[in-house]
């Protein structure tokens, strides 16, 4: 059965695979082009900003990530229709972080060293972007990143455009006190943005005098929950607030059996921090109506930006397809990039564009928006029910934008500490 | 007492899904000794499939929705059964006896299937039909002439290319000429959603706390599915070739057993269960790309710690395996622990889902450092691999 590979077949096989795979990337070089040439006004010899987008498409994380980058493209392509960035197209570098953090690291250096890109837009957890910070710190580049997380960071690196725990967390903590009770069984994902947000949230109880009755943690991408009902039945055997910071996979797996054990929204609400319409739709309405969601945005919310948004993307994407939070999040970076180049007139200094970014302000799909001096963006808090067809009906909504606070006020650590890019002696982390 | 049948439910409900998740892998490792790290895959084939079989159901109404399961079932066993024929006929049947290479080949093979129904649309079944057609369709013709022998390799250096290269070119015209319908990914890189029929959602409640119908419904598939295997092994025809080819190929070869049948009706059998392991545990968690990357450890898990080669141990092992999970991560043995104790600090920083996890594999290696062959191991003269 096993014969040898001979020295003759070698050569012929290996200029065969050769022959195919110099003819293959001609063709894809050759796509690329060819979409340059198709966007209007693109002549030859007009040249072009290279930004960098860097997220999940496979691996546990592209299930939420892959949309974000559909956000971003679609920004990108509006910018580009109507005429660019002065007056030059934006050309897009996707890579794939594969859900895995040194490769985050690897294809950040990559883009950076290698592309030359402007800046990056990218990552979703917050491992991810941990483990890209030193690359972005080291060369003085620029990441947008779009999602909220768990604050207790202020890099000058970053611009922070999804919520600071204050603009989601806590105001979600707050509502569930004053609505559906004082005891509280936190779930979350092992790794560091459920570990951070929980500490908070047991901090804030402590203060406004709630109870943490319980918490657990799944691995990443882990679908066992058994165990975690049974504490949850232990620890609220009449009924009590779930408080949910799980990522991924995991979400699906955990409202699937909730509901086969009984753990039903009336008596077991449960608030979210990382499902939006996406997520609902894949874990399937069935399981999570009833159930809460904080975010500052929503595909219901009811502005004309937010109406012109969602066509657009459907009309790209398909009609059944849905935006979210961090979608909104990743398409208005692209804009407020986009203003800050144009306000500081070139998209190579990156110092000048840093400082043209803080203080921009946009009329975002979710509201008005502000880049606040903390790298951060102040946005609308809302909380949302998911209802029969898979869209949130809004239950609370702040009046105004929200400030961000990134280092959070009721852990002791970082309790008094201020963040301000603006002004040079006081930086990251100083004490207000 | 409560306590006690609580714990015994639930160890047993996430031992049948280990169980479920290993058995495949337990006949294709256990009787062929091929480890396939594709079994994961095959499972995400058949959670895949009971997506399709729900949809198509969903078209018929609700009184038939309700039993799209009930069809999911064969036809995931059917479908995972047919990929595992077409990795057994176009890959592992060169690499018997090869343990490492088939580990990476089927890995490899995982790969490309998680890729694969990430990014499957009708443009690219029309380009690997194309290409097949081409390239296949060509090498057939060439065939054909007396010389072939002689000018098989330049015929592939012509080919291959040639053929790579119309359908790459095909792909790029259509698909920017065609619409979304055509290139749009059939399932994309999300998850897509398996929603259990009516009567599968809910319980059956015992005091403070309900036996979800879903995980009954897992062990009662698991029962079947052992017994099942059990008797088709050890009652059946075909069951005795399969253990006279795993004893002795050569002579089982000479008596006239059809051993290139009997290794590929083995893997379809495992790869099969693997199918319906795939359709149970979409009612559970999410269908993805990886799903079956999240059961592939703690089948390879239970499979060692069983015993290569024996379903008993298979099954003894998912259950104990099963009840340990539950009884640390649940943290019930706190509760017998006063509270202010520095041992309940202790045995609370123990007691969460990811430290059980690493709590059992610490057990599972000094478990087989006592036991290195598993609970049930193989007598007699090694089976030759």
């Amino acid at each position: 059965m096993t014969h040898r590979l001979g020295r003759r077949k070698f050569l012929l096989y290996g200029t065969a695979a050769l022959g195919s795979s110099i003819l293959l990337k001609a063709c894809t070089e050759g796509n690329v082009a060819e979409t340059d040439a198709a966007t209007p006004g693109a002549g030859g010899g007009v040249d072009t900003i290279k930004v960098g987008i860097l997220h999940s498409l496979s691996g546990t994380m592209a299930i939420s990530e892959q949309s974000v980058v559909d956000a971003e493209q679609l920004a990108i392509e509006e910018i580009n229709n109507a005429g660019g960035v002065l007056g030059k197209k934006i050309q897009a570098v996707v890579e794939d972080g594969a859900s895995d953090w040194p490769t985050f690291a690897e294809k950040a250096r990559k883009l950076i060293d290698r592309d030359k890109v402007a800046t990056v837009f990218g990552c979703w957890t917050s491992a991810s972007r941990k483990a890209v910070l030193p690359v972005f710190e080291s060369s003085g580049h620029m990441l947008w990143y779009p999602v909220q997380y768990e604050g207790q960071e202020c890099s000058k690196n970053v611009f922070y455009t999804g919520a600071a725990p204050n603009q989601q967390i806590e105001p979600a903590v707050d509502w569930l006190l004053e609505n559906k009770g004082q005891q509280f069984f936190l779930v979350g994902s092992d790794y560091v943005f459920p570990r951070t947000a929980n500490t908070i949230i047991k901090a804030q109880l402590e203060a406004k005098g709630g109870q943490t009755v319980g918490e657990d943690y799944i691995p990443l991408g882990g679908t066992e929950v058994t165990a975690i009902i049974t504490k949850i039945q232990a620890a609220l055997p009449d009924g009590g607030v779930i408080f949910n910071t799980l990522n991924g996979d995991s979400n699906v797996a955990f409202f699937k059996q909730m509901q086969g054990a009984g753990l039903t929204p009336d008596k077991y609400p449960t608030m979210s921090v990382s499902i939006a319409e996406e997520e609902v739709r894949a874990i399937g309405t069935e399981y999570l109506k009833g159930h809460y969601a904080a975010w500052n945005y929503f595909q219901s919310v009811n502005t004309p930006e937010n109406q012109k948004f969602v066509q657009a993307f459907k009309s790209k994407y398909g009609q059944n397809r849905v935006t979210n939070d961090p979608m909104e999040a990743a398409y208005i970076m692209v804009y407020l990039w986009k203003q800050a180049v144009e306000k500081a007139g070139t998209a190579d200094d990156i110092e000048a564009v840093r400082k043209a970014a803080v203080g921009q302000t946009l009329q975002a799909p979710g509201g008005l928006v502000t880049l606040q001096n903390n790298h951060h963006l102040s946005k609308t808090v809302r909380i949302g029910e998911i209802g029969d067809d898979g869209m949130f009906k809004i239950v609370s909504e702040t009046p105004a934008p929200v400030d961000p606070i990134p280092w959070n006020q009721y852990v002791a650590d970082t309790k008094g500490y201020s963040c301000n890019w603006e002004d040079p002696t006081k930086g990251g982390k100083y004490m207000m | 007492m409560e306590l006690f049948l609580q714990s015994l439910f639930n160890g047993l409900s996430i031992g049948s899904v280990l169980l479920i998740a290993a058995l495949g892998l337990a006949i294709v490792f256990g009787i062929m000794g091929v480890i396939n790290l594709a079994h994961g895959e095959l499972m995400m084939l058949g959670a895949y499939t009971t997506f399709v079989v729900q949809n198509v159901f969903r078209g018929f109404g609700e009184p038939w929705f309700g039993f799209y399961i009930i069809a999911a079932l064969p036809l995931a066993f059917l479908v995972a059964a047919l990929a595992g024929v077409l990795l057994e006929r176009g890959v592992i049947r060169y690499l018997y006896g090869r343990p490492l290479e088939t580990l990476l080949a089927t890995w490899g093979v995982s790969l490309i299937l998680q890729q694969l129904v990430r990014s499957i649309s009708w443009l690219m079944c029309l380009q690997i039909g194309v290409f097949c057609l081409l390239f296949f369709g060509g090498l057939w013709g060439v065939k054909r002439r007396p010389d072939f022998e002689r000018i098989r390799n330049g015929a592939i250096a012509i080919l291959l290319p040639l053929s790579a290269g119309i359908t790459l070119a095909l792909g790029a015209i259509l698909g920017k000429s065609a619409g979304l319908a055509l290139t749009q990914p059939w399932f994309g890189a999300q998850g897509v959603d398996v929603t259990a029929p009516g009567w599968l959602r809910g319980g059956i409640p015992i005091g403070t706390f309900q036996l979800p119908y879903v995980r009954l419904f897992i062990i009662a598939l698991t029962v079947v599915c052992v017994v099942g295997i059990y008797l088709f092994l050890l009652r059946s025809p075909w069951g005795l070739r399969i253990r006279a080819v795993t004893q002795n190929r050569s002579m089982s070869a000479c008596l006239g057993i059809p051993t290139q049948k009997v290794d590929a009706l083995t893997f379809a059998i495992g790869s099969g269960l693997a199918g319906i392991a795939g359709c149970a545990i979409s009612l559970l968690g999410s269908v993805g790309p990886n799903t079956g990357q999240n059961y592939i450890v703690d089948a390879f898990m239970v499979v060692v710690v069983g015993g290569v080669g024996k379903i008993i141990g298979t099954v003894v092992a998912a259950l104990a395996i099963g009840l340990v999970n539950y009884i640390i991560g649940s943290g019930i043995f706190i509760s017998m622990v006063s509270p202010d104790s520095a041992l309940f600090n202790f045995l609370t920083f123990f007691a969460t889902t990811s430290m059980a996890r690493v709590m059992v594999f610490v057990l599972i290696i000094l478990f087989l450092q006592l036991r290195p062959a598993g609970l049930f191991p193989q007598k007699g003269r090694t089976v030759d691999a």
